[in-house]
């Protein structure tokens, strides 16, 4: 069983707010998916957008597992997602290696099969599901913060 | 996430169930190698079941549209593609490298 979602005070408002510390393995991703969909629920997403913020979620996680950790069983992946107005706020922490999103290479989306990069999907469906993407280094903490707005 | 496999006298069906995550991909890739390995090459991936594919999914149908394409000898289909996934092929830009069919008997007919 889950959590349930506390009512926390963030920025001098009441906010829905929930966190949940999931080990940084590939099996976390279906749990992961899951709370992500409960929130898109809360926040009132239709079926596409809600889909759309689970696959950066899981796009990101994975990422955290194989680049921050280099593998499975490494670290773990702190998950939090708050309601704020019109916005849903979802943060993941871990631990590992950081990287600069800036320096990952755009795929080449438009080009023949043989062209066809098979990687770098990952933080372009980020870019593309959320409207906002943060990532930045606290000591030894990454955190990336993608934000959903409505309409 | 289930994973099934026919072959029929002209194609392979891989049918999944559930999610194709990092998790699940690599028991897709294997099915799907274990297909092109015994020599053939026209693949109908029916998506009726699939609630979600991530980019690791997207890997192993590109992976495998490269091998079946190559030499002519064959190539990897969609069919019953779900709405969200379909809007997840089209960002990925992955529409125009597969024929998509509404339903696995159109798809199985295209060999």
């Amino acid at each position: 069983m889950m959590p349930s979602p506390q009512l926390a005070i963030f920025k001098g408002e009441f906010v829905w707010m929930q966190t949940v510390i999931f080990p940084g393995r590939y099996d976390s991703l279906a749990k992961i998916a899951e709370l992500v969909q409960k929130a898109s629920q809360e926040f009132g997403l239709d079926p596409l957008a809600a889909y759309g913020v689970e696959t950066a979620v899981d796009e990101a996680c994975s990422n955290i597992i194989e680049h921050a950790y280099g593998g499975e069983g490494k670290g773990e992946i702190e998950f939090n997602y708050r309601i704020e107005g019109e916005s849903l706020i979802i943060k993941l922490q871990d631990t590992g290696k950081g990287f600069n999103p800036r320096k990952v290479p755009k795929p080449k989306i438009n080009v023949p099969l043989k062209q066809r990069q098979e990687n770098g999907l990952g933080l372009y469906f980020m870019h593309q599901w959320m409207d906002e993407i943060n990532y930045e280094t606290t000591g030894k903490t990454n955190v990336l913060t993608l934000i959903k707005r409505k309409g | 996430m289930e994973i099934q496999h026919n072959q029929l006298k002209r194609c392979d069906v891989i049918n999944i169930k559930g999610r194709i995550d990092s998790a699940t991909a690599p028991k897709f890739a294997e099915v799907a190698n274990d297909i092109v390995e015994a020599g053939r090459f026209r693949i109908v991936f029916d998506m009726d079941g699939v609630d979600f594919i991530s980019s690791a999914g997207l890997r192993v149908l590109i992976g495998t549209q490269k091998i079946c394409k190559r030499y002519n000898r064959g190539e990897v289909v969609l069919a019953n593609v779900p709405a969200t996934i379909m809007a997840s092929l089209e960002l990925a830009g992955f529409t125009p490298l597969f024929k998509i069919f509404n339903d696995a008997v159109a798809a199985v007919g295209n060999f």
